[in-house]
């Protein structure tokens, strides 16, 4: 059975491997969406964080010896921490300001630890390895999965998923909606909201280190493999709509798979095709698939 | 109105003071020797070349210094080229007429090679290139103030697929980078591929740089082809190696890295790249003159150098014994002096600048070690065969220079 020429196997082994880089698109733009939502900064340093994950993951594994799954919990916490770090000394002052100022800082700081990673650890790459539970693959029928590539999918969507019910369906939730609409009058209710805004920070960019220890494996660790992805991490939320939380979930993967649908039928095109649908979108939705127009 | 008139009253007394300045140094400048290492300082080639190449440019330059007594100074400038062709050709231009340069080196990435040459023959100062790939560099574009030192696609794709087919890797599938180097690599080896008796089932091309490998793979799995030649470079290769295992891919069809260098292998680990064929330039641990040099490079640099690295001390002191040999810097003489000599040093016997800028030289081709045959740090390649120089490059009678008689 042939669909558009391509055999049916190759069709489906390519709409996987879609859906899991989908999940790094997904997991990343979630990050970014919470951010801008809730404290309105267009995090550039997105990437960096993601890089940084990675990094973290194999020094940790070469210094002291802690494995893949701690290094999954642990990780994210030590990114996050660098994230509240950042929130508190640079960030906050930036609240009241045009959207440009909290660019060009995060921008600025993403360029300086790439600098200082790529001086310390060049740019090649260093290897990390599939953790041994994860090795060997699965045998669809279509083709051969990876087990590691699934466990990627399936902790994507469980921390992608986890995330949208805690911010749209619980109290803690609410109030940080609450906070991003009304900061003064939350307050007022003896909500700590400075508290709630530098720790949903550390949780976005906790999650793109998360990103960079499940990439750690599957991706060279380099310091320039952030910026390889950021730009179209960021077409993602752009195309799903500043914000929405679902909606940068919903794209991430769909993306992920039109992007490895392109590469079967004309894979020159499969670096653009993310950008060009960017640009549909926002001549038809300029708020974005699922954003609201304000 | 008054202003602006005041203003160009300043600018021009600051041009003429500038002037006077360029001049009094130009007089300086007949005693100095200048050599600018234009590469790549913090991109994806910076570990091949970037802060190895100024040391190794710096070492040749002690080096000399050390061992001749010269009635000139000898100064080396460096700065970084981030791969861009319009860069690289604004700082030669810069290079040339400010800083009294003579000569501009490495040029790591064809982009900015072939952008320097040309504005190097237009200011008639030298280019000696060894980071660049591309085989158009002493083709098409060849012209007589050009030398281009390590190694070309053709000498890489020539030593590595021979081998391939040879020990039955008879039909082939292309991973191409889909840009002028990609391209030119792969037309070479499919050249090399055919005429041994081997067979190109397809190729895919994959936009540059990539990160996701994984669908292209899939679709060189499904050609069957025994062979899966990567026709690309840098973390795109050490990238793809490293998902073909992932994807089960290797060892059941095989992977050629048709340019690899020692700081890949150093960055996927032996495990992932055992039994993989390679060609290179130079290995450290070849003999006792390649250990000798490369231990004092590493106690600088805390890394092996790689053949750019290693070439481009080779030809930075073939370039200094030349204008000790000319007695001068100019650049027709000094050229006439570096085609005469034959280069012997720890890089390469017998080495000869050819016509069309071709420096020829053994090329060898590498084994990747098996993780319990490395021995100690760096210990990574056997040495399966030394390309005579003859056979490494593409032949005179091949070449598509305008120099070269026919």
């Amino acid at each position: 059975m042939e669909i558009f020429g391509i055999p049916l196997q190759a069709f489906m082994s390519q709409l996987m491997l879609g859906l899991v880089n989908g999940c790094f698109y997904a997991v990343l733009s979630l990050g970014l969406a919470v951010i801008f939502g809730m404290l309105n900064i267009i995090n550039f340093a997105h990437g960096a964080m993601y890089m940084a994950g990675a990094f973290f993951a194999w020094m940790g594994l070469t210094y002291w010896g802690i494995g893949y799954w701690w290094s999954l919990l642990l990780v994210p916490l030590a990114v996050g921490l660098v994230g509240v770090i950042i929130e508190r000394t640079m960030l906050q002052w930036l609240y009241q300001l045009d959207h440009l100022y909290g660019l060009l800082l995060t921008f600025g700081l993403a360029l300086m630890i790439e600098g200082a990673f790529r001086y310390f650890y060049g740019a090649s790459g260093l290897p990390y390895s599939i953790p041994e539970e994860l090795g060997g693959a699965i045998n669809l029928g279509f083709m051969f999965l990876p087990k590691y590539r699934a466990w990627v999918v399936a902790v994507s969507l469980v921390v992608c998923l986890a995330t949208w019910f805690v911010i749209e369906k619980t109290r803690l939730g609410a109030y940080l909606r609450a906070a991003t609409e009304n900061p003064r009058l939350t307050q007022a209710f003896g909500i700590n909201v400075p508290l709630m805004v530098m720790l949903t920070y550390g949780f976005g960019v906790a999650l793109a280190g998360l990103a960079g220890v499940l990439a750690a494996p599957a991706y060279a660790v380099s310091p320039l493999m952030g910026s390889n992805l950021i730009i179209v991490v960021f077409a993602v939320v752009v195309i799903g709509g500043m914000g929405s939380i679902m909606g940068s979930i919903i794209t991430g993967l769909s993306l992920g798979v039109i992007e490895g649908l392109t590469k079967v039928f004309y894979a020159e095109a499969s670096s653009t095709v993310v950008f060009v649908i960017m640009v549909i979108v926002l001549m038809i939705r300029p708020a974005g698939l699922f954003g609201k127009e304000k | 109105m008054n202003n602006s008139k005041k203003n160009h009253i300043a600018l021009a007394v600051a041009a003429a003071f500038g002037l006077a300045g360029g001049l009094a140094q130009a007089q300086v400048s007949d005693n100095v020797v200048r050599i600018g290492v234009l590469t790549d300082m913090s991109g994806a080639y910076s570990d091949l070349a970037g802060g190895g190449s100024v040391l190794a440019t710096q070492m040749a330059v002690d080096d000399f210094k050390a061992k001749n007594k010269v009635p000139f100074a000898i100064e080396v400038v460096s700065a970084d080229h981030q791969n861009k062709g319009d860069i690289s050709s604004n700082k030669a231009r810069e290079w040339f007429d400010r800083e009294k340069v003579d000569v501009v080196t490495d040029l790591v990435t064809t982009s900015t090679a072939l952008a320097v040459m040309k504005v190097a023959k237009e200011k008639n100062k030298i280019a000696l290139i060894s980071g660049a790939a591309s085989t158009r560099i002493t083709n098409e574009d060849c012209n007589d103030v050009t030398v281009h030192w390590t190694y070309d696609t053709y000498a890489v794709a020539n030593g590595t697929a021979k081998a391939v087919v040879k020990q039955g890797g008879k039909t082939w599938f292309f991973l191409t980078a889909d840009y002028a180097f990609g391209q030119s690599l792969e037309k070479d080896a499919t050249d090399v591929v055919n005429a041994n008796g081997g067979k190109v089932l397809g190729a895919v091309r994959h936009p540059f740089p990539g990160s996701d490998f994984s669908s292209f793979l899939l679709k060189a799995q499904s050609s069957g082809a025994q062979v899966i030649g990567l026709a690309n470079a840098g973390t795109d290769t050490t990238n793809s190696i490293k998902q073909a295992a992932e994807f089960g891919i290797t060892p059941k069809q095989s992977l050629a890295g048709l340019l690899m260098f020692i700081t890949d292998i150093h960055s996927l680990g032996l495990a992932t790249t055992q039994t993989m064929y390679l060609t290179e330039a130079f290995y450290w641990d070849r003999n006792d003159e390649t250990r000798a040099w490369s231990k004092r490079f590493f106690d600088k640099q805390r890394k092996m150098p790689t053949m750019v690295q290693a070439g481009l001390y080779s030809a930075t002191m073939h370039y200094l014994n030349a204008v000790k040999a000319a007695n001068s810097d100019d650049t027709q003489k000094v050229m006439v002096a570096m085609k005469k000599t034959p280069v012997n040093d720890f890089f390469a016997k017998n080495g000869v600048i050819r016509e069309d800028g071709r420096m020829v030289h053994d090329m060898y081709l590498m084994q990747v070690k098996k993780p319990d045959e490395s021995k100690y740090p760096w210990d990574y390649y056997n040495v399966r065969q030394t390309i005579p120089a003859a056979e490494a490059f593409q032949p005179l009678s091949a070449s598509k220079c305008s120099l070269v008689k026919k």
